[in-house]
């Protein structure tokens, strides 16, 4: 069989069978979506559209199939299907070859709202939203295995937060941004307490439990929450200057304060910019826990509880102290969603929302840093991207989950972490 | 006699309304090599798992170097000397030799790391080859010696050894228990708990034996070795 590949790479009849194939399926997919079409009340067919797209679709999976025939092709198929899964464990001085891509990220990204339309601006913000929820549902579910279903929880605490203090205390921004921190970390170890003994799919029940009676809470509570009405939540300021076209009490607006015309787009370049920084500052918290012990008993927690145990090692301490930074990362990312919003209600954190974060861990691959910050993109911004499909969004997410549990298990970028030897090094 | 190491006091051991441990005394002192054999179901790994408090003692008492450390937590004990390789080794799957190695040294901190882990490679020279191997990847007695070798990491005072020779081969069983007996001649105190009776008592000072939750039978290990009893029920006329 194998001699016979090698005489006569390119096996035409198969890729014909293929196009055939992947043809069909897209007249299946596309036919009702694309080519009927209502018009007032009566049907139009539109053959010539899905003929194009099927057209296009074999034509694609003919190219593809010869291609996977010539030795590269052969080459790229059998990395895919790999099964060295696990951990990939690099040397402890490994140096990464991508390491100037990250200057020149925060360079792009400090000059982006120079040029950004406030649509972009705006898309990219929620884009970061999710970049933090992700960065602390991984530490839960990615590096200390704990399955959290109700992540959302301490989002909408971050959120109301916010709001909340506002509308009873007069706090701003700046004020409940470490304070909702502190509270979501709170609510992290309140949760963590009953279910330190509980594992797998008991502890991703009680969490659901968790976020839907947060919700539930927000959603009742008419005189302290304004129930589904919602609650305005104040723009941020600058040093107590705001964004407004004009300030209020007769105070002086950012705009005036340095001289420069007004921008409506103002407040957002500037939420942009903080949070920027705070997710840079979560990912070098991050990056720097994984290599602290605490970073490495979470990992020891998630793939072994009782030797975790016999090791010596204090478990209630290790999980609570993943539920608490998990949970004051999701804290943060509520006080910026709130503000970017101006506008919180509970309609934003139903449980949809707890699955497409778990999504974009799981996608990211578990434990991955930087899979999760693709992924997070990915999920957020694809969405807007593709407005006019918005309906499909959920099929489209469906469809990529089954994609990527068939040819990455293990998530979109392979979870790599540097070895750990000990302080002098052992000689060889 | 000296104080000992660890004594158990007429301990009792629950699972619910089953009772696994019955009135269970037994004694090691330091330097020892003392085994614990039995069938299957006798209530061996309850008993090593309830000096870690998982599950608690209901009656009794266990005292470790004179403080009474029965209602203590598993972190604990572990902390303060006594180190377990848990039944079915357990190692870390996806960290490799060395890692596994290091997460040994979380009682006394990493300040030996370096001198230990040589000194383990010195005791379990294949586990120098794999060192930068995941654990998940290796065979069955490398991962039995990793196991080994990362309950020392912590310098123990007193090593727990929970069925070091299951489900290996029979040459493997013989070099592992080859670098036991090295161990205990160099003085350490094992608390060694195995079904293979013949293998385990030949290593030890003393044994017990152990039915339905109950010692039945205890002496030097050449008692053991030469009672009729012991014989007939786990060495199969060998």
């Amino acid at each position: 069989m194998s001699s016979a590949i090698a005489n006569n790479p390119m096996d035409i009849k198969k890729s014909l069978v293929d196009a055939v194939l992947a043809g069909l399926i897209s007249l299946i997919v596309f036919g009702p979506i694309v080519g009927v079409v209502l018009d007032g009340y009566q049907y139009n067919l539109e053959i010539d559209r899905v003929a194009m797209i099927v057209g296009v679709v074999m034509l694609g999976r003919f190219a593809l199939s010869l291609f996977l025939q010539t030795a590269k092709g052969m080459a790229m198929l059998a990395s895919f299907e790999s099964s060295d899964s696990g951990v990939h464990v690099l040397a402890p001085d490994y140096k990464s070859r991508l390491r100037w891509i990250i200057p020149m990220l925060i360079v792009i990204a400090m000059i982006f709202p120079i040029f950004a339309s406030k649509y972009l601006l705006t898309v990219v913000i929620l884009g970061l939203i999710y970049v933090l929820l992700g960065l602390g549902l991984n530490i839960v579910v990615g590096l200390a295995g704990l399955l959290d279903l109700g992540y959302v929880a301490f989002y909408a605490i971050g959120a109301y937060g916010l709001a909340l203090g506002y509308e009873y205390l007069g706090l701003g921004f700046w004020t409940v941004l470490p304070l909702a921190a502190l509270a979501a970390a709170m609510a992290g170890a309140l949760l963590g307490f009953p279910v330190l003994r509980m594992h797998g799919d008991y502890l991703a029940i009680v969490t659901l439990g968790f976020g839907e009676i947060i919700r539930l809470v927000l959603n009742n509570w008419l005189e302290f929450t304004g129930g589904p009405n919602g609650m305005s939540v104040p723009s941020p300021s600058f040093m107590g200057l705001e964004f407004t076209r004009r300030a209020k009490d007769g105070g002086v607006p950012f705009h005036e304060f340095f001289g420069f015309s007004y921008n409506p787009s103002m407040k957002f370049i500037f939420i942009y910019l903080v949070l920027f920084l705070v997710v840079m500052l979560v990912l070098y918290i991050k990056h720097r826990l994984t290599r602290m012990p605490v970073g490495r008993a979470w990992e020891a927690l998630r793939e072994d509880e009782i030797a975790c145990r016999a090791m010596g090692l204090n478990h209630v301490l290790v999980k609570l102290s993943a539920f608490m930074i998990g949970a004051s990362t999701a804290g943060l990312a509520g006080v910026f969603f709130a503000s970017y919003q101006g506008f919180v209600n509970p309609a934003s954190f139903t449980f949809f929302e707890s699955a497409l974060i778990l999504a974009i861990v799981v996608l990211g691959g578990m434990g991955s840093t930087v899979g999760v910050v693709l992924a997070a993109f990915m999920l957020t911004v694809a969405p807007e991207l593709l407005r006019t499909f918005a309906e499909y969004r959920v099929l489209l997410f469906g469809i990529l989950m089954v994609l990527m549990m068939i040819w990455r298990p293990r998530g979109l970028i392979r979870v790599s972490r540097s070895g750990v030897v000990p302080r002098k090094g052992v000689a060889p | 006699m000296s104080e000992p190491l660890l004594e158990l006091k007429a301990l009792d051991v629950f699972y619910g309304p089953i009772q696994a441990l019955k009135q269970v005394s037994l004694h090691i002192q330091e330097g020892e090599t003392v085994s614990l054999i039995g069938a299957n179901g006798a209530g061996k790994s309850t008993l090593l798992m309830s000096i870690f408090g998982q599950p608690r003692a209901s009656a009794g008492q266990i005292v470790y170097r004179g403080t009474d450390i029965t209602h203590k937590s598993s972190h604990y004990v572990a902390s303060n000397g006594v180190a377990q390789s848990p039944e079915g080794r357990r190692v870390f799957p996806d960290m490799s030799v060395e890692e596994n190695l290091m997460m040994g040294t979380i009682p006394i901190g990493d300040q030996h790391a370096d001198e230990d882990m040589q000194s383990m490679f010195e005791l379990f020279p294949r586990l120098k080859e794999r060192r930068n191997q995941r654990a998940m990847t290796m065979s069955g007695g490398e991962q039995q010696m990793l196991a080994i070798a990362r309950a020392l990491m912590s310098r123990p005072k007193l090593l727990l050894l929970d069925e070091p020779s299951l489900g290996l081969a029979p040459i493997v069983v013989k070099q592992i228990f080859q670098t036991l007996r090295e161990l205990g001649q160099s003085g350490m105190t094992i608390f060694l708990v195995e079904q293979n009776a013949n293998h385990a008592l030949r290593l030890s000072n003393r044994g017990y034996v152990m039915v339905n939750g109950e010692i039945r039978l205890s002496g030097t290990g050449a008692e053991l070795l030469g009672n009729e009893e012991v014989r007939k029920a786990y060495l199969g006329g060998h």
